[in-house]
């Protein structure tokens, strides 16, 4: 005997195991014994077979690999003992899933245990049918479940109905065959073979049309009836439950009944009695009761439509809402997040109470709440529900905000009454919970203000006096920067003021300041910091008294260890210092920010910058309006907006921004200036400004080409140049000084392929007895793959049959072959026998195509084999 | 439907698992992992459902134990709740007053009992009565078997020793 399989039992091992101090201890100990178990299953060891299998799955549970098991588990079930096969069929259903290839062993063992005469060992299979079947297992097992649901014994019938759960979700062909049997379940008495049958019944619904169909007409009053007895029955202390006999039965009646009932009036009438009669019967002061109260609700709910029962059903759910227990409240809300498309006014009654429930205690009402506050608002109540989460969003905790911000910015946008009111609204999240603000939210608030004209003024005021107060939020910050940036004259003159302001005394150098403590700030990102220095240059014209300090300020940054921040520094100081006559038409306020094509973009319908571009060139309208020194200055903001880029995670929303302020930019014809000439950093700023020349071609060849131009100082750009191999067709499309622009941009190198270039054909393999011939060709646009049409050739006068080519290639290459034409090949070149394939190489371009080969064949009965190597292929496959 | 079925002790250990949908081997532990911080770290009073991945996890805690059971989205969280207490109850009155070691030391009758509850991630039977009785009548099965063999290694052994 094995000396290590009779070792330790079971309950030493789980003793020796929890002894362990510490996490290798424990490793240690499950090693040894796995190393026994090893040992025992090669000696193929029979006595403690089930005991180590039992240790196996406890060490499986404790998360260490077993597979090495997995036959155990089958050669137990294998055995005729009925303990063996216990521990066997357990061990299956633990260690294995249906995924794995070893399970389509258990098949047959399964099929003869269905058909054992010990109905314990048919209720064991059928417990691990139902728990791990695959679809080749139901197909083929489906027979013998179907007969077991005749069985004499109901407990065999209960787990042969569920069984067959498993077998039509696994394979919903096989659902008719289970129609009728399933019917006469439920006129069983047995309550475990009624709820199973009734279980199964519901699924083959789900899957079947058929089957609801026949449900509907032959079982409705049936169910109808046993709900009825059910519900009056007296008590059963087998199936009592707080009081009600089985509300398991309970529930799955009515789940079956919602199923028939949806859709069909007929059916719908038939339940209604029952249904109030369950709704108002059942006691709800315990959670069995309220279980199936709530499963009634959701029947009522999902029926054709009875107005008194709905009212019944709303009238529980608000009894639920101010219940104490949180489950019950949490159903509830789940309920009525339902219930909300089928009677949206009744759910409104219940406002009050679920906004309470947003400030509840607990997450995961918290959520739902929220969620369903969501789906309540509508224009007619948004400002009040607004301000009461808004108010709440202070008093949140901190794991909560995130969620709460994102809803009530989407709720804001999505209903706003007008621009002055959504601005508000924006500011208090900012300033409250800024720093959970989504980047495309505060984009959209940028967008919106540059939109209203009238509330520039409002604005700056605004976010100047919130972020006195609240300059720890990230992104109102950089809102409050860039505001400041464009309309910083109104902040300081209070332009625009509305009757409702306060008046505020804001100097020129206050303004300054608070730009300054944004970039100096230590815990300011790389984004904020960099918009700061954009929005400094821009007061540096608005408020001439400042400029001197706005060029230290500008100039601290020239030693920043961001490369960003650093040369952005030096050219704006240049721009300060040289270029004084630029100047102010470079820094003009931004162009109103188009809204449609934002919001257009945010949706997504537009991922590309390439068909931003087009999109832009549809507003272009917006564009035009613009005064003629815009161009420039738009420019400028250009690289500002996309200087935090490579930081952001946001970057690409920032890419889009710039496609929308450059191409009204260039677009408009003949409003731009003719570029000044300059020295090479302005050259370089305002490349993208020489590009207006090019205005007639499509704005998308603009962007190209000022990148193209500017690749020595707009690093950042760079990113984008990667956009042009996106829109070959610019290349084209634009005139003849944008070629030079271009110039470098080398011809795209795709075309080429795109032809399908012609290989010559080559012999592959030659020996004295055969030829072997490739036929190279690629598939148009999929250079990685080559297609080889291989034509093998009979150089001896003798017949070959069971001819077989196989082929292997490397890893990098991926090989799949086609069935040859034939397997016989006639003597001295007679004929050929013609067989493709196709190879795709995953480093093509890097490595080129090699194929080890192997030819097997009969003459005379005798076999060849022809082995060789294939290197000589093409370079470039 | 129920996807699995989890028993996780305060600590974190699991004491049983049951899956009814397809979980690869990495995922189940993935799973665990997920489940055992989103769990245990909630407290007392609050609800006893988790969202979880488009699903919903039914949790009820008994002494240092953690049922965990996970459902669909349009299941009743309140019935699974009656399923936990269900097959509390059977552990119960199978192992007399049941705590965590029975269901160390004993984790195969866990699974069977839970086999004569659950299949397919369904309800199998209502009564407490009948399951004790089934599990029962199985347990007495392996018992005759036992002692035949041994009677038979008895035999075996005596021969050899005449």
């Amino acid at each position: 005997m094995n000396p290590f399989s009779s070792g330790t039992r079971l309950r030493d091992m789980i003793r020796a195991i929890r002894s362990c101090k510490t996490a290798a201890e424990e490793r240690a100990v499950v090693r040894k014994e796995c190393a026994a178990i090893r040992a025992a299953i090669s000696e193929n060891d029979q006595d403690y077979r089930h005991r180590n299998l039992a240790k196996l799955m406890f060490i499986h549970m404790l998360g260490y690999p077993t597979h090495f098991g997995q036959m155990e588990c089958l050669k137990l079930i294998a055995s005729s003992g009925f303990p063996e096969k216990r521990i066997g069929y357990l061990g299956l259903m633990l260690l294995l899933d249906e995924r794995q290839e070893v399970l389509m062993l258990v098949t047959n063992s399964l099929k003869q245990d269905l058909n054992h005469s010990n109905q314990y060992i048919i209720g064991l299979a059928l417990c691990a049918l139902g728990n791990i079947c695959s679809a080749e297992m139901a197909r083929d097992l489906a027979p013998e479940v179907e007969r077991l649901l005749q069985f004499r014994d109901p407990n065999i019938r209960k787990k042969a109905a569920l069984c067959s759960i498993r077998i039509i979700k696994k394979v919903p062909d096989l659902a008719e065959n289970f129609i009728n049997p399933a019917a006469s379940l439920l006129r069983e008495k047995h309550h475990g073979v009624l709820i199973t049958g009734i279980q199964l019944c519901t699924d083959l619904c789900k899957v079947s049309s058929e089957a609801l169909e026949y449900f509907r007409e032959k079982c409705t009053e049936g169910l109808v009836k046993t709900l009825k007895d059910m519900a009056n029955s007296p008590y059963a202390p087998e199936y009592d439950i707080a009081g009600i006999t089985d509300p398991f039965l309970h529930i799955r009646l009515l789940k079956l009944l919602r199923i028939l009932g949806q859709g069909d009036a007929d059916a719908s009438d038939c339940m209604n009695d029952i249904l109030a009669q369950v709704a108002t019967k059942i006691e709800s002061n315990k959670n069995a009761g309220n279980a199936i109260l709530y499963e009634c609700v959701g029947t009522i709910m999902s029926i054709e439509d009875n107005g008194g029962l709905r009212v019944l059903a709303i009238n529980i759910l608000g009894r639920f809402l101010s219940n104490r227990d949180n489950n019950i409240r949490y159903v509830a809300l789940n309920m009525l997040m339902k219930a909300i498309t089928v009677d949206a006014q009744a759910v409104q009654r219940h406002r009050a109470t679920i906004l309470e429930c947003v400030k509840d205690s607990d997450a995961s009402i918290r959520k739902k709440a929220l969620d369903l506050v969501y789906l309540l608002v509508n224009e007619s109540n948004v400002k009040p529900l607004t301000k009461e989460l808004i108010e709440y969003l202070e008093a949140s905790d901190q794991e909560f905000k995130g969620v709460l911000t994102a809803k009530i910015c989407s709720l804001v946008e999505k209903f706003s009454p007008e621009k002055i009111w959504y601005i508000d609204q924006m500011l208090k999240v900012l300033s409250e919970a800024g720093n959970f603000v989504k980047d495309e939210v505060w984009h959209a608030l940028i967008v919106v203000i540059s939109n209203a004209s009238d509330l520039h003024g409002y604005s700056v005021r605004a976010l100047y006096r919130a972020f006195q107060t609240s300059a720890e939020q990230e992104t109102l910050v950089r809102v409050a920067v860039w505001c400041i940036g464009e309309y910083g004259d109104m902040l300081v003159n209070n332009v625009g003021m509305l009757d409702i302001e306060e008046p505020i005394t804001v100097t020129e150098s206050d303004a300054v300041d608070a730009l300054e403590v944004s970039i100096k700030r230590h815990n300011s990102d790389l984004t904020t910091k960099a918009m700061a220095l954009i929005a400094l240059l821009k007061l540096s014209s608005r408020f001439p008294s400042c400029s001197e300090r706005i060029k230290d300020i500008i100039l601290q940054n020239k030693r920043s260890f961001v490369l960003e921040l650093q040369q952005r520094s030096i050219e704006f100081n240049c721009i300060l210092q040289k270029h004084q006559n630029i100047r102010s038409a470079l820094v003009e306020r931004m162009p109103v920010l188009d809204e449609a094509t934002f919001s257009g973009r945010r949706a997504g319908s537009l991922p590309t910058s390439v068909s931003t571009s087009t999109g832009t060139a549809r507003n272009l309208p917006n564009g035009i309006a613009k005064p003629a020194a815009a161009p420039v200055a738009d420019l400028l903001d250009l690289s500002s907006d996309d200087a935090p880029a490579p930081s952001s995670s946001g970057g690409d929303f920032l890419q889009d921004l710039l496609g929308v302020d450059l191409s009204p930019a260039s677009a408009p014809p003949g409003t731009s200036q003719p570029p000044k000439a300059g020295t090479d950093v302005l050259l370089d700023l305002l490349s993208i400004g020489t590009s207006p020349p090019a205005q007639s071609s499509s704005p998308a060849s603009n962007i190209l080409s000022s990148i193209q131009d500017d690749k020595a100082s707009l690093a950042n750009l760079n990113g984008l140049a990667s956009l042009t191999s996106l829109s070959p067709n610019a290349t084209s499309a634009s005139p003849a000084p944008m070629m030079d622009l271009l110039d470098g941009f080398g011809p795209s190198p795709q075309k080429k392929e795109e032809n399908g270039p012609a290989y010559p054909s080559l012999v592959a393999y030659e020996s004295s007895t055969l030829r072997m011939t490739f036929n190279i060709s690629k598939q148009p646009g999929n250079p990685q793959t080559t297609l080889i049409q291989a034509i093998f050739t009979n150089l001896s006068p003798n017949v070959y049959n069971d001819f077989l080519f196989q082929a292997a290639v490397p890893k990098f290459l991926q090989l799949h072959l086609d069935p040859a034409s034939s397997n016989t090949l006639p003597a001295s070149g007679n004929g050929s026998i013609t067989q493709s394939m196709k190879v795709t190489n995953s480093q093509h371009g890097k490595k080129s195509l090699v194929m080890r080969i192997r030819i097997a064949y009969k003459i005379n009965n005798k076999d060849v084999l022809e082995e060789g190597q294939v290197s000589n292929f093409p370079r470039d496959l | 439907m129920i996807h699995f079925v989890l028993l996780i002790s305060r600590q974190g250990k699991v004491r049983l698992t049951k899956w009814y949908s397809a979980y690869s081997q990495k995922e189940r532990t993935k799973v665990i992992r997920e489940l055992s911080g989103l769990i245990l770290t909630r407290g007392p009073k609050l609800c006893n459902f988790v969202e979880w991945r488009g699903l919903r996890v039914v949790y009820k805690r008994y002494a240092s134990l953690y049922f965990c059971m996970c459902i669909d989205e349009d299941d009743n969280e309140l019935e699974i709740l009656e399923i936990i207490h269900h097959y509390v109850e059977v552990l119960d009155r199978y192992f007399g007053s049941v705590c965590e070691l029975d269901l160390i030391y004993n984790f195969h009758k866990a699974y069977f009992i839970l086999d004569e509850l659950l299949i397919a991630g369904e309800l199998q039977e209502p009564s407490k009565r009948t399951v004790a009785r089934l599990v029962a009548a199985q347990d007495s099965l392996v018992e005759t078997a036992k002692e035949q063999t041994s009677s038979i290694t008895n035999i075996i052994a005596q021969a050899a020793n005449v």
